[in-house]
C-alpha cells in the first residue's frame, strides 16, 4: 500500500463513526419513549392552554375522593409492605436457617407467585372470598352454619391481604440469599461466647440481613403504590378507589375531554411524588446499614435445630402455602371447568365448554392472544436490540453524558405503569409531528418498551462489563474491522445475557394489564385486557379458561427460559 | 521482518502527559524489549503502534508506510496495521475453539479458504498446541491460553509481534520455558519482535535490544543486555536493572572520600569517570562488596541470611544500612561472617553518578 491509499482511507474515516450514530440513536429513542411522555404530564398538569396554572393541580389534590383515594394507596402499602415482610423473613428463616423438612418442595411453592400475574391471583380470591358469593365463603357458612360471609375480600383489608400473600415471596428472595451467603462463623462466635439462640437471631442474623430486608421491603412497598391489578379487581365493584386505580377512572370519565386527561395527569404527578418519596425513605434508611459481612462465596450455614416445634412449624408452613399458592390455581381451575360461576363443583357441572367457547365465539380472545404474543415478542426484540445498544453506548462508547443515558432508560422503571400509560397517550395522539397512535397497537408496544428496557439494559451490560476491552482490541489487531469485531467477538459473549433479556420482557409483557387497560383500542386488546372484560361482562368461566392459558403459557416460556440458561452453564 | 519508527510522539490524557516527544526505531528482525516500572508509559507506546490510541503528535510508520501522522491526518485503523498482538490477558476469545481463535485473522486477511488449514496447522505447531485444535479456551491452562494467543499473533502477521507482558500471569518455570520457546520462534520465523515487560531478566534472556523506560515516559536507555549491565546511562537503570546500594562519596585533594559525617578514605586516585561536581554516589551491586580484613573501611553486619548458593547480609557503614551478597564457598570461611561482626569491606565495579539531590 502506498501512502496515496492511506490518504483515502483517512478520507472514509471523516463521516461519521459507527459508535456516534448508535449514540444518537439511543438519544432519539430515548426521547421519544421517555422524555416526551414524562414531559406531557408535566405540561399538561400545569399548562392549561394557555397560561402555567397551579390551581387545577391543587384542586385535583385536594379533591375529596383523590384525597381518598391517596389514604387508601398509603395504607394499602403500608400495611402489605409490613405484613409482607414479617411473612417474608419468617420464611427465609425458617428456610434458609433451620432444619425443617421439605425445604425443596417450599422453595417450589414460592417461586409460583412469581409466575402469575396479580390481577389473576387477585381475581382468584375474589371467587373464594368475595361476600355471600366465594365458593370459600359459602363454604365455610354452610360448614358452620354462619349467617355472615367470615370474610369479605372485597375491602380494604382484603385488598392488603391479597397483597401480603403476592408480595411476600419478593421479601422471601432477597433475605433467604442473604442469609445462605452470610458467613456462619459470625453467628458461631456469639454462640461460642455464650449467646443463646433467641438473643443470636434478634441481636446477630437479623441486623446482618437488614440490607437485604429493606431492599425487600422497597420493591413491595413501590409495587404496591403502584398497583393497579389488585385493587381494581377486588376494589372497583364496592368503589375502593387507590391511586393508580383512580387515575384509570379519571382517564375513563374524561372521555377524552381536555379537562379530564388534565386531571388525570395531575394525579399521576401526585402517584409518582408519593412513590419518590417512598425512594428517597428507602435510600436513606439503606445506608444506614451497610454491611459487607455477606460475602460472594458460598458457605455452608449452621442450622438451627427446630426440636419440638418442628412439626407444628411444618404443618403450619404447609397449610399457609397450600391457601395461598395452590389454592388460587386450583380455584381459577376449577372455575373455568364449571358449567356456570356459582353452581357447585360437581361431576354433571363439569365442562370443557369455556374453553372451546372462549376460542371459538369470542374474536375478542383471538385477537388478544395474537396481540399479545406479537406485542412480547416486538417489545422483547426491540428492547433487546435498543437495551444492548444502550449498554453498549454506555459502557464502551463512553460518550459525555452516558450517566444521563442511563439514568433515563431506567427511569421509566421506578414510574408506576399508570402513568407512563398516561404519559404515552399525552405523547402520541397526535401531540408531535402528527403522529397519532392512540388506539392503537403501536403505543401499547411504546409503551411497553419504555416499561421493560431497562430489564435488558441491565442484563446486558453486566455481561458487556466482563467482556475486557483487550478481546475486541484482538479482533481488531487481527485484521477486523470495528463492526466485525462488534459481530464476531462482543455479540457472541453476551448472547445469553441478551437472550435472557429477550425473556425478562416477553414474560411480563404477556401478562401485562396496567400499561394495556389504559391504552387498548377496539382492535387491541392484550390477554390481560381480555381476562379482565370478560369477568367485567360476567363471563367469569371463560375468563377464568383464559387465565389457566396464559398461566400455562407463561409456565411454558418460563421453563423454555430456564433450559437455555442452563444450556449455557454448561459450555 | 518489519521495521518500526515513531516519531516525536506525544501523547497525553487530559493534563497527564504520558509521552512527550517520544522517538523509538526497531530494526527488523529484532526483538526489542521495552522494559520499565508499571505506569511508565510501555503500554501506551505499544498502543500508539497498534492504533488503538490517537497520540497527540507525532508519527508512526512500519516498514516505510506511515501509519499515523497527526499533522498530515493519516490514521490507519488498527486492522489494516498487519500487526501480531499478545495481550497480558490473553484476550482468547472465550466463545471460539482454539482453531476458531487462530484461523480468525486469515479469514479476516481472505486467505483462501485452502491455505487456512496448513497455516493454522503451523502456528500451532510452533507453539505446540498441535493437538488441542478442539479444545475451548476455558479448558485450558493460562500458559495453554498464552500460546494460543501467540498463534494468533503468528497467524495475524508474521512480520511484526508486539507482546505486552505476555507472560506475567505464568508461573516461574512456565515463564522460563515459555522465553526459550518465543526465542527459538523468532529465529525460526526472523519476525519482528517488541517485548515489553516490567521483568527486567526476562527481557535481557530474551531481547537482542533493551529500551529502558523511566517513569515520566522517557527513555533512559536503549543498549544490549551487556552494555546496560557494564554501563548504565544513569542512577535510574542501575537501580532498575538489579539490587542496588549508592554510597555517598566526595573528591578532595586528588583522593575519592566516603561521604560521611566522618570522611573514610575509599581511594587514592580519583577515577577518570568521576563526575564533575565534587560530590557524587557510588552505585555498587551486592556482589560488588567483598569482606577484606585489611580494608580501611569498617563496617558492622547487621544480618546474615543463608539463601543455599549465596549468603545475602546487611552490614553498617556509619549508620547506614547496604546490602552484601557473597557466593557461598562451603568452608569454614563460610561460619566466619555472624552478625555484629566488625570487618573491613571494599568496594569493586563501582559506577559513579551524580549525586542526587533530596527533598
Amino acid at each position: 500500500m502506498t501512502n496515496k491509499d492511506f490518504l483515502k482511507l483517512e478520507g472514509k474515516k471523516s463521516g461519521i463513526s459507527m459508535d456516534k450514530i448508535m449514540t444518537i440513536f439511543c438519544y432519539v429513542a430515548l426521547i421519544a419513549v421517555v422524555i416526551l411522555p414524562v414531559f406531557m404530564i408535566i405540561y399538561y398538569t400545569f399548562w392549561d392552554g394557555s397560561k402555567i396554572d397551579f390551581e387545577m393541580f391543587r384542586s385535583v389534590l385536594f379533591q375529596k375522593e383523590n384525597l381518598r383515594a391517596m389514604k387508601n394507596t398509603l395504607i394499602i402499602a403500608v400495611f402489605a409492605t409490613l405484613f409482607a415482610t414479617l411473612v417474608g423473613v419468617f420464611f427465609a428463616w425458617l428456610l434458609g436457617r433451620s432444619d425443617i423438612p421439605m425445604k425443596g418442595f417450599m422453595k417450589f411453592l414460592f417461586s409460583i407467585p412469581f409466575m402469575i400475574p396479580p390481577f389473576l391471583a387477585a381475581m382468584s380470591w375474589d371467587m373464594m372470598f368475595s361476600g355471600r358469593g366465594g365458593y370459600v365463603n359459602k363454604l365455610l357458612m354452610s360448614l358452620f352454619n354462619l349467617a355472615n360471609a367470615p370474610l369479605n375480600i372485597n375491602s380494604i383489608p382484603g385488598i392488603i391481604i391479597i397483597e401480603v400473600v403476592y408480595y411476600f415471596p419478593f421479601v422471601y428472595m432477597q433475605v433467604v440469599s442473604a442469609l445462605e451467603r452470610m458467613d456462619p462463623t459470625l453467628e458461631e462466635s456469639a454462640r461460642i461466647a455464650g449467646a443463646n439462640q433467641m438473643y443470636v437471631i434478634r441481636k446477630i442474623t437479623l441486623p446482618l440481613t437488614v440490607p437485604a430486608i429493606s431492599s425487600g421491603v422497597l420493591l413491595v412497598l413501590i409495587t404496591s403504590l403502584s398497583n393497579y391489578g389488585i385493587p381494581s379487581m377486588v376494589g372497583y365493584s364496592k368503589g375502593i378507589f387507590t391511586l393508580p386505580t383512580m387515575i384509570v377512572e379519571l382517564m375513563n370519565r374524561s372521555g377524552g375531554s381536555f379537562v379530564g386527561i388534565r386531571q388525570a395527569a395531575a394525579l399521576s404527578i401526585v402517584l409518582v411524588i408519593v412513590v419518590a418519596i417512598a425512594l428517597v425513605i428507602q435510600r436513606r434508611l439503606l445506608t444506614h446499614g451497610r454491611y459487607d459481612i455477606i460475602k460472594g462465596k458460598s458457605m455452608r450455614p449452621m442450622l438451627i435445630k427446630l426440636r419440638g416445634a418442628k412439626i407444628p412449624l411444618l404443618v403450619f408452613s404447609l397449610f399457609f402455602l397450600t391457601l395461598i399458592v395452590i389454592a388460587p390455581i386450583v380455584m381459577i381451575l376449577l372455575v373455568s371447568f364449571n358449567r356456570a360461576y356459582g353452581l357447585p363443583f360437581t361431576m354433571e357441572n363439569f365442562t370443557v365448554m369455556h374453553y372451546v367457547n372462549v376460542f371459538t365465539k369470542n374474536a375478542m380472545v383471538k385477537d388478544s392472544v395474537k396481540n399479545s404474543l406479537f406485542l412480547a415478542f416486538s417489545a422483547g426484540a426491540i428492547c433487546l436490540v435498543l437495551g444492548t445498544m444502550l449498554a453498549y453506548v454506555i459502557y464502551k462508547v463512553k460518550p459525555k453524558g452516558g450517566t444521563i443515558l442511563e439514568m433515563l432508560a431506567v427511569l421509566p422503571y421506578s414510574l408506576p405503569g399508570t402513568v407512563m400509560s398516561i404519559g404515552c397517550i399525552l405523547a402520541w395522539s397526535g401531540a408531535f409531528f402528527g403522529i397519532s397512535l392512540y388506539n392503537t397497537i403501536w403505543i401499547i408496544l411504546v409503551a411497553y418498551i419504555a416499561r421493560y428496557l431497562s430489564y435488558v439494559l441491565k442484563s446486558s451490560s453486566a455481561a458487556l462489563q466482563q467482556v475486557h476491552p483487550s478481546l475486541e482490541e484482538a479482533a481488531r489487531s487481527c485484521g477486523a474491522s470495528h463492526y466485525e469485531a462488534l459481530k464476531d467477538v462482543t455479540l457472541p459473549l453476551i448472547k445469553p445475557a441478551m437472550l435472557s433479556g429477550f425473556f425478562l420482557v416477553f414474560l411480563p409483557c404477556m401478562r401485562e394489564l396496567t400499561t394495556s387497560i389504559l391504552l387498548y383500542g377496539p382492535k387491541s386488546r392484550t390477554l390481560g385486557v381480555a381476562i379482565y372484560q370478560l369477568r367485567i361482562n360476567g363471563q367469569i368461566n371463560q375468563a377464568a379458561a383464559l387465565s389457566v392459558i396464559t398461566i400455562l403459557l407463561i409456565i411454558i416460556m418460563n421453563n423454555l427460559v430456564k433450559y437455555i440458561t442452563r444450556d449455557r452453564r454448561k459450555l | 521482518m518489519n521495521k518500526i519508527e515513531l516519531n516525536n510522539i506525544t501523547v497525553r490524557y487530559g493534563t497527564n502527559t504520558v509521552l512527550e516527544h517520544f522517538n523509538l526505531t526497531v530494526e527488523p528482525g529484532q526483538i526489542l524489549g521495552i522494559v520499565g516500572p508499571s505506569g511508565c508509559g510501555k503500554t501506551t507506546v505499544v498502543r500508539a503502534i497498534c492504533g488503538f490510541i490517537d497520540p497527540q503528535e507525532g508519527t508512526v510508520s512500519i516498514n516505510g508506510n506511515i501509519m499515523y501522522d497527526r499533522a498530515k491526518r493519516i490514521n490507519v485503523s488498527p486492522e489494516k496495521r498487519n500487526v501480531g498482538v499478545v495481550f497480558q490477558d490473553y484476550a482468547v476469545w472465550p466463545h471460539l475453539t482454539v482453531y476458531d481463535n487462530t484461523a480468525y485473522p486469515l479469514k479476516k486477511h481472505g486467505v483462501p479458504k485452502d491455505q487456512i488449514r496448513p497455516q493454522v496447522e503451523e502456528a500451532l505447531r510452533l507453539v505446540n498446541m498441535s493437538s488441542y485444535h478442539n479444545y475451548m479456551p476455558s479448558q485450558l491452562s493460562g500458559g495453554q491460553q498464552q500460546r494460543v494467543a501467540i498463534a494468533r499473533a503468528l497467524t495475524s502477521s508474521k512480520d511484526l509481534l508486539i507482546m505486552d507482558e505476555p507472560i506475567t500471569n505464568l508461573d516461574a518455570k512456565l515463564r522460563e520455558q515459555m522465553l526459550v520457546e518465543i526465542r527459538l520462534m523468532q529465529e525460526q520465523l526472523g519476525t519482528t519482535i517488541i517485548y515489553i515487560t516490567h521483568d527486567q531478566e526476562a527481557a535481557m534472556q530474551l531481547c537482542d535490544k533493551i529500551v529502558i523506560m523511566q517513569n515520566d515516559g522517557s527513555i533512559a536507555q536503549i543498549g544490549t543486555d551487556e552494555e546496560i549491565i557494564s554501563n548504565p546511562a544513569n542512577r535510574f537503570v542501575f537501580s532498575f536493572v538489579g539490587v542496588s546500594n549508592f554510597l555517598p562519596v566526595i573528591k578532595q585533594d586528588g583522593k575519592v572520600y566516603l561521604d560521611y559525617d566522618e570522611k573514610i578514605l575509599l581511594f587514592d586516585e580519583v577515577p577518570a569517570e568521576y563526575p564533575a561536581a565534587d560530590r557524587a554516589d557510588i552505585g555498587i551491586r551486592p556482589m560488588d562488596i567483598v569482606f577484606d580484613e585489611t580494608s580501611p573501611v569498617k563496617a558492622k553486619i547487621v544480618s546474615a541470611v543463608f539463601f543455599g548458593n549465596i549468603y545475602s547480609y546487611f552490614i553498617d557503614i556509619a549508620g547506614n544500612e547496604y546490602r552484601v551478597q557473597r557466593i557461598t564457598s562451603g568452608n569454614e570461611e563460610d561460619e566466619k561472617y555472624v552478625e555484629g561482626l566488625e570487618i573491613g569491606v571494599r568496594f569493586l565495579n563501582c559506577k559513579y553518578f551524580d549525586r542526587e539531590v533530596k527533598n
